[in-house]
């Protein structure tokens, strides 16, 4: 029996009594591609946090390949959102890709030279290896973002969680990014999280709409009913074959319009 | 006072001691100073500090050691404050502030209802660093291997609370339990600080060297190692000073440690302006 990478079941969660998430179940098998999608505000974030176990949900049960997000730590690597507050910390690049290995085994002992090795490719694989030695302060913010991203595949991780990773990079490194992230897909499962349709591609199989509950399709397809009740005007709408396409939805605006 | 009169100050046991103990003291505040600063809960630090005034009062009044009392209500107290930090952090803030003024309004009650006594409050309050007993200076050298030994052991897990908490919490760090053994380091710095500077002047020797490494250094230990040995630096000058002009030891360290926090300061602005023209 192969069990769902990620497996939630009726899960809500309160902010201050206000409802944040309610009753969302989610499925997503091994090699999944997860988009999940929503506006700014949908509990995108909260949704995240929930499978790595920072928050606990107020009702309903979470399991990662079957365990609990407490056990599974060191599974998923996490891309948070790039919002930077301490700008001086004393950190250079390469430690930071190296907190990636605390999940190990062992997490307080100094970093082997396998740790080492394993940053290091991780690095060049997002092209900040020579910025090693700088401190993450005197990044630019779509440097700190391609970091951060290091620092989430020196996991090693089953599961790679990414929460707007495009906001604040170059379009450049968003078409090198997309590349990697359907590369690393071959042995990983991967969920995205964007408010912005952009990060949709041919690589997605698989498509959710976020606005407190969650309206989830096994296709890569967005449904306008998704859309709809997620946004509240409905926006793109997207397509995916063999063949990546957009359709252009009209805008409630145009339909008046048109009557 | 020549190079001579310097060697005679130091001496002297009384000399001697303040010099010991100022020493030990440099070593924890300057790790747990620089933890306190990147972690940016200068506010709590300050909290348990004052807070531990309560313990110094409720130790005079059942007539234990003061600096026993002011160990245990510090540790409680902290804990507490963590509690409140990790569960609740909107009001973290206000419950800290009240801790802070609770336990002073306690010790200084306690002490009021201790018939005839008539203790010096000025020394806990400044410090007393020429009157240090061996006995705290004992104590001081132990906190210190603690310090060193749980800060070595946890190092990563420190670094990486410190720098992301949550990405830390997802590795299976766990925050809860790390964030309370430094909030109980912090209160046994504090304590020993209490001693040297006395507890108005803890948040300054506590705060001024790690922010004046903060900008000449790109990791946590090399932060730490600077913390350290500007201490040192201030304590050994601000001793020396003291005994020369004849000045209050506390406050003369602490000017000490402001003027070269300023020089610091100005130094940085002067490289920015050149590094930008």
């Amino acid at each position: 029996m192969s069990l769902s990478a990620i497996e939630m079941d009726n899960v809500s969660f309160f902010y201050n009594n206000h409802p944040v998430l309610m009753n969302v179940s989610l499925r997503v098998e091994e090699q999944d591609f997860l988009a999940i999608m929503g506006p700014n505000g949908s509990g995108k974030t909260t949704l995240l946090k929930i499978i790595l176990g920072i928050l606990n949900p107020a009702r309903g049960s979470i399991r990662i390949f079957g365990k609990t997000p407490l056990e599974a730590a060191g599974m998923i690597g996490y891309v948070p959102q790039d919002t930077w507050l301490n700008k001086d910390f004393p950190v250079s690049v390469q430690d930071v890709a190296l907190m990636g290995r605390l999940g190990r085994p062992g997490r307080d002992r100094r970093y082997t030279s396998d740790d080492r090795l394993l940053a290091a490719k991780v690095l060049q694989q997002v092209g900040m290896w020579d910025y090693r030695d700088r401190p993450i302060g005197k990044l630019s913010g779509g440097q700190r973002q391609r970091v951060l991203i290091a620092r989430a595949l020196t996991v090693e991780p089953k599961i790679l969680l990414l929460d707007e990773p495009t906001s604040s990079v170059d379009a450049q490194f968003q078409t090198d990014l997309h590349s990697l992230l359907k590369e690393l897909n071959d042995s990983i499962t991967i969920v995205i999280v964007s408010h912005d349709v952009s990060v949709l591609s041919g690589y997605i199989n698989s498509v959710a709409c976020l606005n407190r509950t969650l309206y989830h399709h096994d296709s890569g397809e967005l449904t306008e009913e998704m859309l709809n009740a997620a946004y509240q005007c409905p926006v793109d709408l997207i397509a995916h074959g063999q063949v990546p396409h957009r359709v252009l939805r009209k805008h409630d605006h145009e339909n008046i319009d048109e009557r | 006072m020549g190079e001579q009169g310097m060697i005679e100050a130091f001496q002297s046991e009384f000399m001697r001691n303040a010099l010991l103990a100022g020493l030990l003291a440099g070593v924890a505040c300057g790790i747990i100073g620089t933890l306190v600063v990147v972690n940016r809960i200068v506010f709590i630090a300050g909290g348990i500090a004052h807070a531990a005034y309560g313990g110094i009062g409720l130790a005079i009044f059942f007539g234990i050691p003061p600096l026993a009392g002011a160990v245990g209500f510090a540790l409680m107290v902290s804990g507490i404050m963590s509690a409140v930090t990790l569960t609740n952090k909107q009001r973290a803030d206000t419950v800290v502030g009240v801790l802070w003024a609770v336990g002073m309004a306690l010790g200084i009650i306690m002490i009021d209802l201790t018939s005839g006594y008539n203790v010096d409050l000025m020394s806990y309050l400044f410090g007393s660093i020429l009157a240090v007993p061996r006995s705290d200076i004992l104590m001081m050298a132990l906190v210190d291997f603690g310090v060193l030994a749980i800060v070595g052991t946890l190092y990563n897990s420190f670094l990486a609370m410190s720098f992301d908490e949550e990405f830390a919490s997802a590795m299976g760090v766990r925050i809860g339990m790390l964030y309370y053994v430094l909030l109980a380091m912090i209160a046994l710095s504090v304590i020993m600080l209490i001693r040297i500077v006395g507890l108005v002047l803890v948040i300054a020797l506590l705060t001024i060297p790690p922010f004046i490494a903060e900008k000449f250094c790109r990791s946590l230990k090399a932060m730490m190692a600077v913390s350290v040995l500007l201490n040192f630096l201030f304590t050994v000058t601000g001793l020396w000073f003291s005994y020369t002009f004849n000045l209050t030891s506390g406050a003369t360290i602490i000017m000490i440690a402001a003027a070269f926090f300023f020089a610091s300061v100005a130094y940085e602005k002067i490289r920015e302006h050149v590094g930008g023209g």
